[in-house]
C-alpha cells in the first residue's frame, strides 16, 4: 500500500471516530475484500468469514477514537480480524472444521499428488499452500498477499520478528517437503 | 563475515536468507533491499532460493485473488448493525482537532520514525498550517447562502489574482522562487504534503480560501525555469491556481 493510502486511511479513521457514515463506506470499500480474505484463509467457511468481516468494521466504527496511529490502518484490520477468527474457530469443534475446510476451500477433486500427475506445479504448490498449518498459512498470506513487513506481522500475530522470520522461513520449508513428497523438487532446499 | 543463507537444513535460517521473501514482496526498507540484492548477485544458491520464492509469492497471491470477495449481505448487516448503534456525541462533520490529529497520525509510520528529528518538526509544522488553511478553506465550501450572498472583497474567488500583485513583500532578485498556490477543493492534506515532497516546496505562508506561499528549492531560478515549474504545477489535479509570488 502507498504512503499515500495509509495517509489518507488514517484521515478516514478520524473522520469515522467523529462518526461520519460516508468515512466509514470509503474505509470499507477500500479494505474488505483483503479483510474477507484473511478471515476466509483462517476461518475456512465463507458465512463465518462475512460473519467476521462486519465485525471487524463495526468494531473499528466503536474503537476509531481509540486508534493511535501507531501502525497503518490495514494492519489494525488484519490484527483486528486474526483475533476474531481464532475466536471464531475456538467457538468451533476441530472436527467441524476439518469437515468444511473440504468443502468451503478445497473444492476439488484433486489432493497433491495428483495435481503433480497432471505435471501442473502450480496447482500442486496451490494445493500444498492450502494444505499448510493455520499458523503457516497465516504467515505466508501476510507476507506474500498483505504485503506486510517484518514488523508489522509481529504486530498482527503478536510474537517478536525474529520469530515471524524464522516462522516464514519454517512454513516455507514445510511447504517444500509437501511439495517433495508430491513429487515435485524445487531446487531448495 | 555475515551469514547470507542456511548451508545445512534444519538450521536457523541465515540473516539475510531469513529476509528473501520480503524482499520478493518490496516490503523490506532500502537499506535491508540493497543487502539482499547484494547478497542474491554473488550467492547463486541464495539465487536460487530467492527464485523459488518468487514462485510461491506468485501463486500465494494467486491462491488469494481465487478466493472471491463477500457478498453485499456483509455490508448490509454491517451498516445495520452501525445504524442500531448509540448516536455519536460529536457532530458529524469532521473538527479541526480530527483533521489535525488524523494528519499527525499518519507521519508516525516507520517510514517517518526513521527520518531525522529536524526534518519531522518541519514536516508537522507544515502539517499543520496546511491542516488550519484547508479547515478555513472547508469552513467556507459549507457557508450557507446568506452568507455568500455578501462575500467580502478578499475572500471572492475572483480578486484573489488582482489581490495577489500588491501582496507579496518586496523580494530580492536572489531570492529562491516562490509561487502563490491554491489547491483544489478535493486536495487532501496528503496529497498536498506529497505535492510537496515531489517539488521540494515548503511553505512560507498562507492566507484565507486555502491560498498558500511557497518556496521552491533554494535556488534562483530563471524565468523560464519559473514559467515551466508553474507550468507543470497547474497541470496537477490539485492545484487549481499557481502564480508567481515575486
Amino acid at each position: 500500500m502507498s504512503a499515500t493510502q495509509a495517509a489518507s486511511d488514517e484521515i478516514l479513521i478520524a473522520r469515522i471516530a467523529q462518526g461520519d457514515r460516508l468515512a466509514m463506506q470509503v474505509l470499507y470499500g477500500r479494505h474488505h475484500v483483503r479483510v474477507f480474505r484473511f478471515g476466509l484463509r483462517l476461518v475456512r467457511n465463507e458465512q463465518i468469514a462475512e460473519d467476521l468481516i462486519s465485525e471487524v468494521f463495526l468494531d473499528v466504527w466503536r474503537q476509531a477514537g481509540k486508534f493511535e496511529g501507531r501502525s497503518a490502518v490495514s494492519t489494525w484490520l488484519l490484527a483486528i480480524t486474526r483475533f476474531k477468527a481464532l475466536s471464531a474457530l475456538r467457538k468451533r469443534k476441530d472436527a467441524e472444521l476439518d469437515d468444511e475446510t473440504a468443502n468451503a476451500i478445497e473444492d476439488t477433486s484433486d489432493n497433491p499428488e495428483v495435481s503433480v500427475q497432471k505435471k501442473d506445479t502450480s496447482d500442486a504448490l496451490r494445493k500444498c499452500l492450502t494444505s499448510l498449518s493455520p499458523e503457516h498459512r497465516e504467515i505466508v498470506d501476510l507476507v506474500y498477499y498483505h504485503e506486510k513487513s517484518v514488523e508489522e506481522v509481529a504486530e498482527i500475530v503478536g510474537i517478536p520478528e525474529n520469530t515471524v522470520k524464522t516462522r516464514l522461513f519454517y512454513a516455507r520449508k514445510k511447504l517444500a517437503d509437501l511439495l517433495k513428497a508430491a513429487g515435485i523438487e524445487r531446487g531448495w532446499p | 563475515m555475515m551469514a547470507m543463507s542456511n548451508k545445512v537444513p534444519n538450521q536457523e535460517p541465515g540473516e539475510i536468507e531469513a529476509l528473501l521473501p520480503w524482499h520478493a514482496a518490496g516490503t523490506l526498507n532500502a537499506r535491508d533491499a540493497r543487502r539482499v540484492d547484494d547478497a542474491l548477485a554473488s550467492d547463486p544458491e541464495l539465487a536460487r532460493q530467492y527464485a523459488v520464492i518468487q514462485e510461491e509469492y506468485a501463486e500465494t497471491i494467486g491462491l488469494n485473488e481465487s478466493l472471491g470477495a463477500p457478498s453485499s449481505r456483509a455490508m448490509q448487516k454491517l451498516f445495520a448493525a452501525i445504524d442500531a448503534e448509540p448516536a455519536r456525541s460529536g457532530s458529524t462533520s469532521v473538527g479541526l482537532s480530527a483533521r489535525i490529529s488524523g494528519f499527525f497520525a499518519s507521519l508516525s509510520p516507520r517510514t517517518l520514525a526513521a527520518s531525522a528529528a529536524v526534518g519531522a518538526l518541519a514536516i508537522m509544522l507544515q502539517a499543520s498550517v496546511i491542516g488550519t488553511v484547508l479547515m478555513q478553506r472547508d469552513t467556507r465550501t459549507f457557508q450557507t447562502a446568506s452568507y455568500e450572498a455578501a462575500p467580502s472583497p478578499a475572500s471572492a474567488p475572483t480578486t484573489v489574482t488582482r489581490s495577489l500583485a500588491p501582496a507579496p513583500a518586496p523580494a530580492s532578485v536572489e531570492a529562491p522562487t516562490r509561487l502563490f498556490v491554491r489547491f483544489a477543493p478535493t486536495a487532501r492534506v496528503s496529497d498536498i504534503t506529497a505535492l510537496l515532497d515531489g517539488y521540494q516546496g515548503t511553505i512560507v505562508d498562507s492566507g484565507k480560501d486555502g491560498l498558500f506561499r511557497l518556496q521552491f528549492g533554494n535556488r534562483v531560478m530563471t524565468k523560464d525555469q519559473i514559467a515551466g515549474l508553474i507550468r507543470r504545477l497547474e497541470n496537477e489535479k490539485i492545484v487549481s491556481m499557481a502564480v508567481q509570488a515575486q
